[in-house]
């Protein structure tokens, strides 16, 4: 029986092509876009947790509180210092301790003023392999800062391209960071992202000079003892630092956090911007569903006099109510179809743009199955929804007014 | 005449009121329809056949007066049994055939069976034998629009027949036929009443057609003109 009332639907959907595409295209631009948002939501998620990921789990991240996210850009008073480092060195359970600290700067060369990140990093090999280890820097060519340097720089990739500042850059050239007047000695490969290749790299005490940042710091990288569990290590550096900043517990003016923990921030606020661009999706579906309903009235009216036909056949008003029901649920799958397919290949469109534009790091799209199961099951029950109000109408219609209908 | 009665229409009024004007168009019908009987319901366009039609064929409701099926007052069934009870017991034919443009012939067929919850093989298998009855088992998988009317309207005889009904209520079945294929339409009414025992009700304006009736209803704007037998049964 099931099989009928799937056939005669489906046989009058293909009797007019054209209405029926016009009417699936509202429902496939509604879920290709819902799908394609999600999946490279997920996929720059998947991405930022890989990275987080590769910094391995034995770290540990020290910050002034509330500045998760803008490490070294705090304009309020809460800072961490080299005396916090050393707290955090002297901890039980750490093994390695490195702090740096980055912000805007001003640099000046070929008598052209741009304004890019600055990282004032240790030049101690032990600290430096550290800070490394979670930042992914690779030599280009030159060399890495080291001990006993003070105002040399290594430049991100950026530099190497003439166009940032109208001229060549090369190794040994001097360049105006905050007026100061720093050495090349290296460059760095591509990383991927714009303000990171733009950025570049002194000593963390040549950085302490030329902004007068004292003895501060942006954020202090720790690495737990081999078999030690890094959550515990977190937690007595909080301890550590609680009492050294005569702090009460809950009202800490810092937080220290593993990569988990700064994945899970990242996590949230691409799930609120998810949210919003997904509910304005959810706008044109709607509106796709209103494309459904206008249709299944014009068929309900083409078809009057079917409808009495019908009737007249024996047909009762609940099977009359599910020959639309189904119709106007075939329209909702349907699209659903078509717009996973559609939102799901353009998905796989912008990680490959990504992937010649930046390189590998920033997008992973995976074909998630819930997520396209749960949006056909939706499509096909905005369909269905659309469809009850002309299909209650059909099936209410009287059989000889019906017939009578021309 | 001790024959069992099949439809029963006792006072039947039925009104329409358009704005303020109201308009009687069966004015009181008493009427027994006969098991086995081939009745001919005559009138001329405007006295009331259609809305006759509709009432025998427990499609609509009268505004007064009471309609039996089998002894029973429809009046107190609900839609879904008057429903299946139509789908079970009245085979209709249409002058415009009423085929759905969709389907093809056998699946025309084999539509009101879908209602009855009929199983697929003994669907399939008795649509496939009505087809072959009404002399197009070669047609069976054409659409409506790639036969001629005459092969539609046998169509929508296998169709009337599909659910083995007591009655087949035809509603000029003529109507838009050319005359052999009109002919041949009346042929299978006039086998179907005399070899299988089925209960004919012709609703038709054409006075010709009512030498195969065994028994005709005047019907004149709105009342019963008069009633003849033919004799033929």
């Amino acid at each position: 029986m099931i099989k009928d009332y799937l056939y005669i639907p489906w046989n009058e959907i293909k009797r007019r092509r054209l209405r029926a595409w016009l009417t699936l295209i509202g429902v496939i631009i509604g879920i290709a876009a819902i799908v394609s948002l999600i999946t490279l939501g997920q996929g720059l998620q998947n991405a930022i947790q890989s990275q987080f990921d590769a910094l391995g789990n034995d770290k540990l991240f020290v910050t002034a509180k509330g500045n998760v996210l803008t490490a070294g850009l705090s304009i309020d008073a809460i800072k961490i210092t080299e005396k916090d480092k050393e707290v955090v060195a002297r901890t039980s359970g750490v093994k390695r301790v490195a702090g740096m600290i980055y912000s805007t700067g001003r640099i000046e060369f070929n008598e052209l003023i741009r304004y890019f990140f600055i990282s004032g990093l240790p030049t101690d090999p032990e600290e430096r392999a550290l800070v490394g280890e979670s930042q992914s820097y690779h030599l280009l060519k030159g060399r890495f800062l080291e001990k006993g340097d003070k105002f040399k720089a290594v430049l991100g990739y950026a530099y190497t391209q003439p166009t940032l500042f109208q001229a060549d850059i090369d190794l040994g050239q001097k360049i105006l960071i905050q007026d100061q007047e720093f050495k090349i000695v290296g460059f760095l490969e591509k990383i991927g992202s714009p303000p990171d290749d733009q950025s570049i790299l002194i000593p963390l005490d040549a950085y302490q000079d030329v902004f007068d940042s004292g003895d501060e710091l942006g954020i202090i990288i720790a690495q737990s003892q081999l078999g030690e569990d890094t959550l515990k290590v977190g937690e007595n550096i909080e301890k550590e630092l609680r009492k050294s900043r005569d702090q009460k517990e809950g009202d800490e003016d810092f937080s220290v956090a593993t990569p988990d923990q700064f994945a899970e921030t990242f996590n949230i606020i691409l799930d609120i911007v998810q949210a919003v661009l997904v509910g304005i999706a959810g706008i044109s579906l709607l509106v796709g569903g209103v494309g459904i309903m206008n249709t299944m009235y014009t068929t309900v009216l083409q078809r009057t006099k079917e409808i009495g036909v019908m009737k007249s056949l024996g047909a009762e008003n609940k099977h009359i109510l599910y020959l639309f029901l189904v119709e106007a649920g075939f329209y909702g799958l349907g699209g659903g179809l078509i717009g996973v397919t559609i939102g799901f290949g353009f998905a796989k469109i912008v990680e490959w743009a990504f992937l010649i534009a930046v390189g590998p790091a920033f997008l992973s799209v995976e074909f998630n199955v819930p997520l396209i199961a749960g949006t056909l099951l939706f499509s096909f029950l905005i369909g269905v929804i659309s469809g009850i109000a002309p299909a209650y109408r059909a099936s209410k219609l009287n059989p000889v007014d019906a017939l009578r209908y021309e | 005449m001790t024959k069992k009665v099949l439809i029963k229409l006792k006072d039947v009024w039925k009104t329409y009121f358009m704005g303020d004007q109201k308009l009687d168009v069966l004015k009181g019908i008493n009427l027994d329809i006969y098991e086995k009987e081939f009745l001919a319901i005559l009138g001329p366009s405007g006295s009331g056949k259609s809305t006759m039609m509709n009432q025998v064929g427990i499609l609509d409701t009268p505004t007064r007066g009471k309609l039996y099926l089998e002894g029973h007052d429809i009046s107190k069934l609900t839609e879904s049994q008057v429903a299946q009870i139509r789908g079970k017991k009245i085979g209709f034919i249409f002058q415009q055939f009423n085929l759905i443009p969709t389907l093809s012939a056998l699946e025309n067929v084999t539509l009101p069976t879908i209602f009855q919850n009929m199983p697929e093989g003994k669907r399939i298998a008795r649509g496939e034998a009505l087809l072959q009855r009404v002399g197009l088992g070669d047609r069976m998988h054409h659409k409506p629009n790639e036969l001629s009317g005459g092969q539609q309207q046998r169509v929508a005889i296998a169709r009337a027949l599909v659910n083995n009904p007591e009655i087949i209520l035809a509603d000029e079945p003529t109507g838009n036929l050319d005359s052999i294929s009109g002919k041949q339409v009346m042929n299978m009414l006039t086998d179907l009443h005399s070899k299988e025992g089925k209960t004919i009700i012709l609703i038709t304006h054409d006075i010709q057609l009512v030498r195969y009736s065994s028994r005709t209803i005047y019907l004149l704007d709105g009342e019963v003109e008069k009633i003849t037998t033919n004799g033929k049964h």
